[in-house]
Parts: structure tokens; sequence; C-alpha cells
């Protein structure tokens, strides 16, 4: 219990370096000192005096960005987590799947093309998207045959399938019914963006993360059941489709959500959950709040890269996952050769 | 005396094909009970309907009296574990993770493992021999270690019944040999899908199926005539006596 309790302090104090870090780092540069007399006159109603425009840097723009990032980080990993879990992929994760795809579509088709005329939110219809893209994937993978969604050649296939036909669509809904400016926008559907993110948004994401956290923690004990495929669990006695649907749909609505506020980020769901293994081995009691961990850190981390590697201009944060996320991909794919990756 | 395992007329059709039919069987506490049959015979259909793991079409399966589909999976995986033919993971799981793996029915979502389920775990893996690889990583052992593991896992279900698919199947000699004796050194209630019909010989009683359904049991004596082999598996048999040790063993030959 007093370990439990250290390594939580612990895991909760590098989460609040790594934010700080995100707030003080950028192209205006603040010092630490700044960053806190900010927050301290936010949160504790200290009365320090700060240059207005620091103010609004550091709590409108850069704290909300980073806590954002550090949900969607975790709320994404997770995902990957529960995708490679159930489906017996190392492969599997809700970009390369073409989940992020489905949700942008979904998402376009309420917030641009004006689907339900209102009374549907942008993250309804980007979790119906997801749910979509997920079947249509499954589906496709399944009648490929050979082992379906536990195939890597099968999955990636279909994982591609998915994502370009989303995406394609997704160009189609904002390029004909968009104006001008949402045109634009759909670069933020495809790579990902949190540049128009506000403090409203932080509770959304934050609230799912956490909270798909902890119905993940909750079925730790019947991941790891899953080691040995779907049959070996249920001989374990874990009600093997319950677990499936409530999880899958988990994973499904944290990518619909995330996907809703800032787009469609590739590989954390990837990169996250392998390096997490790698670090605290494959029981999920301990993968899935490394996991959450390391990926909050590492898009904090993608999102101040994304704001300061070219002077004046702002990387789709995409970018960067996608320049990290692409390697191990590949990493992963030869680690499995011969076999099922 | 009820039986270990009581199955009613049970069959099993998928996409309106009938795999099993009519499959009715005791099977006794404490007994080892082999079950043998050609390729595409049913044999794993009807290990799989045994565990639960598949519901059948028709009839039922009781276990110590009581009908699998009134038992929770939970309470099912308490009295009976299955293993499964050649189950693999690409994940880095070490061999003590993997037999920890046989207490997920007894506890509940959150609860820890205690120093009982600790204990549980190191005597089955000393029931297989594998004490000293505890700590081995899974993608470092042989077949038969697998093999061994996956048993220790199931013991560490503490089931009253065990249920093997084909457990020698892409063993080499020696292991074959050694994970025959071990499971026949069990103190539960075996039912083992068997290959090779001279293991069979070592088991209490035989089943034998032929295209889905159960056409003979009894002792091995009474189950591998040449008449009956000759008619389900489409050999020749002649019975050899060792003459080392007065062992009963069967050569084959094509007819």
């Amino acid at each position: 219990m007093l370990r439990l309790i250290l390594l939580s302090t612990a895991a909760l104090a590098v989460l609040a370096v790594a934010i700080l870090l995100g707030v003080a780092i950028g192209e205006t540069r603040l010092s630490p000192t700044v960053v806190y007399q900010v927050l301290a006159n936010q949160l504790a109603g200290a009365q320090y005096p700060v240059d207005p425009i620091d103010q609004g840097i550091v709590w409108n723009y850069r704290l909300a960005r980073a806590l954002v990032a550090a949900s969607c980080g975790a709320g994404l990993a997770i995902s990957g987590v529960i995708l490679q879990s159930l489906l017996r992929n190392a492969l599997a994760e809700p970009y390369l799947l073409g989940i992020s795809a489905g949700a942008s579509t979904g998402a376009v088709l309420v917030s641009v093309a004006g689907l339900g005329a209102g009374a549907i939110s942008m993250t309804t219809g980007a979790f119906f998207g997801a749910v979509c893209a997920f079947a249509l994937v499954a589906l496709l993978a399944h009648a490929a045959g050979s082992g379906g969604l536990r195939n890597s050649a099968q999955i990636v296939l279909a994982g591609i399938a998915g994502s370009q036909l989303f995406n394609a669509l997704t160009s189609l809904i904002i390029t004909k019914s968009g104006s001008a400016e949402q045109a634009r926008g759909i670069m933020f559907w495809l790579l990902g963006n949190l540049s128009g993110v506000r403090w409203g948004d932080t509770l959304l994401t934050a609230g799912v993360a956490v909270a798909g956290i902890a119905v993940c923690a909750w079925h730790a004990r019947a991941l790891d059941a899953f080691t040995f495929g779907s049959e070996s669990a249920a001989a374990l006695g874990v009600p093997v489709r319950r677990v499936q649907l409530v999880l899958l749909l988990v994973a499904a609505l944290i990518t619909a959500v995330m996907v809703s506020i800032v787009g469609a980020i590739g590989f954390v769901g990837l990169v996250i959950p392998h390096a997490a293994r790698f670090m605290v081995g494959v029981r999920h009691r301990r993968l899935i709040p490394a996991s959450a961990l390391m990926g909050a850190v590492f898009l904090i981390a993608a999102d101040v890269i994304s704001r300061t590697l070219i002077p004046g201009q702002v990387l789709p944060i995409g970018v960067i996952t996608a320049l990290v996320g692409a390697p191990v991909f590949a990493g992963i794919l030869l680690k499995g050769r011969g076999g099922r990756a | 005396m009820t039986a270990a395992l009581h199955v009613r007329n049970v069959g099993w059709a998928t996409r309106g094909a009938h795999i099993v039919q009519g499959v009715s069987l005791d099977v006794q506490p404490g007994e080892m009970l082999g079950l043998i049959g050609p390729n595409g015979s049913g044999k794993s259909t009807v290990l799989r309907l045994l565990s639960g793991i598949l519901a059948p079409t028709t009839g039922e399966v009781l276990l110590a009296g009581q009908s699998l589909r009134a038992l929770p999976r939970r309470a099912l995986a308490r009295q009976l574990a299955f293993v499964s033919q050649m189950a693999d993971t690409q994940d880095a799981i070490d061999v003590w993770d993997a037999v920890e793996l046989g207490r997920t029915p007894w506890l509940s979502a959150l609860q820890p493992l205690s120093a009982e389920d600790g204990r549980i775990v190191r005597a089955a893996l000393a029931a297989v021999g594998l004490e000293h690889k505890q700590r081995s990583a899974w993608s470092t052992l042989s077949g038969g270690e697998r093999q061994r593991v996956h048993i220790a896992r199931a013991l560490a279900q503490q089931p009253g019944v065990l249920l093997l698919d084909e457990p020698t199947n892409h063993l080499d000699i020696h292991q074959q040999l050694s994970l025959m004796q071990l499971v026949r050194g069990l103190p539960i209630t075996k039912v083992v899908a068997l290959h090779d019909l001279n293991q069979a010989l070592a088991c209490d009683r035989l089943a034998v199926m032929r295209t889905g359904q159960l056409v003979a049991h009894g002792t091995p004596q009474q189950i591998l005539t040449p008449a009956l082999l000759q008619d389900v598996f489409k050999v020749q048999v002649s019975e050899l006596v060792d003459p080392q040790d007065g062992a009963l063993v069967l050569r084959f030959k094509p007819l």
C-alpha cells in the first residue's frame, strides 16, 4: 500500500514537472518564476505583479494546451494498450486501424456538413464515426481470413483501406460543404493540432482520460488473462465477450473525444505501450498506469517540439508523433518477421 | 457416486454443419479418460463443449451434477481447467507470471495476490518440475516446457477436472513420455484428447470419436482391438508385448 502511494506520488510529480516544462518552454521563453507566479495568482489567489501578456500566455494558452496534451497522450496510449491486448496484435493502434480517421469523418459530418442539425455534438459524431470505422476494418480483416485482426499483414492492410477511405471522406465533406477557412482545417483532422485548445476542452479530455484509465485499470486482471488468447481467457473465467465489448467501446470513445478536440494524432497508441512494456513489463496492473503517464509526458514533449522546432511556425503535432512513431512501427514489423508481429 | 462430468446427448452445429452429434458419456472422479479418433473427428470440439467455452446446441454437460449452463464462468473456472493446443503468446511474460494467471478466477478485479496465492503458484510449478525456471522468459522455453507451464497454470486454478487437448503434439519423444507421465500422476480427473494410440493405452478408459459421434468407450483393452482400429482408424494393428516389462505395444500397418 505504501509502495502504491509512493509510486502514485512520484507519477503525479513527473506529470506536474512535464506540464510545468510544457508551460515554460515555447517561442516566448518564460522563467519558472513567472510560471510559478501566474499559477500562484490563479490557483491560490496570490498577488504577484505579472505582465498580463505573460499571464495570458501561461494561463489561457499554454497551460490549457499542456493539460489537453497530457490527457490526449494518456488516453491514446491506453487505447493502444486495450487494442493490442484484446486483438493480440502488436501493431493495433487507433490511428493505424483507421479509428481516428473514422472519428474525424464523424466529427466533420456534424461540425461542417451539419449532420443532426445541431442536435448531436461533434464528440457524439466522432464516436459513431470511430465505431463504424473499427467495425469496417474488423470486418475487412476478418473477411480477408488467416487470423483476421490477429494477423499483422491483415490488420495493416485493412487499417490502410479504412484510414484512406475515411480520410478521403473527411476531405470531401470539408471541401464540399466548408468555407475556405474550414478547408484549411483539413490538415487539422488528418494530422492533429493543439492550437485551438481552450480551457473548456481540458475538462472533457481530462475527464475522459481519467475515466478511461480507471475502467482499464479495473480490467487489468482480465486483460492479463488474454495473454494466451481469448479462449484461454475464457478458460480462466473471464467473461470474454463482455470485456471485449466494454473495453473496445472505451477505446473508441477515448479516441473519438480526443480526435474531436485535437484531430487525429497518430502513433501515440503504438509507441507508448511498447516503450512502457519495455520498462515495466507486460502485466497490466503496471502497464496501464505506466502507459498513461508516459503517453501524457510524450504528448506534452511532442507539443513543445512542434511549437519550437521551426521558429515562428507551429507544426501539426501529428507530424512530430509520426516522425517518432513510424520508425518504431518499422522496428516492430521487423522484430515480428516470420511470425505474428 | 456423481460423475465428475456427465455428458448427456450433446451436439454442436455451426453454419448448418453438425460437428458433434449425440455424445453421451460419464467421466468418473479421479479417472483419466482418453479421447481418441482420427483428425477432424470432433475431439477438440468435445473438449471445448466440456470446458464450457462452446455451448452445446443440443443436450447438456453436468459438472459434478451441475449444468454448465447454470454455472457462471468464474465458478466454472474454479472447478475445471482447460489447456488448449499449444496456446502461444508474443508477450515477454515469464514463467511465474504465466502460471499466476491461473489464480484469475479466484481473485476479484483489484484484489492483490496473497501469500496463499503465491504458495499455490509455487506448488503448481513444483508439480510440473519447473521451480528452477520461474523467472525464465516464455520465448526461451522449449515446446515441452511451454506445455508444462500451461498445465501448471491450469493446476493453479485448483480444478477438480483438467481437460487437455493433444498435450504431446509437436513435442519430441522424451518430452512426450515425461509429459504423459506427469499428467497420469496428477491426482484429479483428467480428460485428454490424444493422437498417439500407444499413449492412449495408459488411460483408465478411452472414448472413440468418428465423424462427430462417439462410437465406443471402455477400457483400453476393450477399445484398442484390431477390429475397431481397422474400422475407425483404417489401420491394421498387431499387439506386441515388450519383453522388458511385459507392456502392450501396438504396431500399425496400412490396410
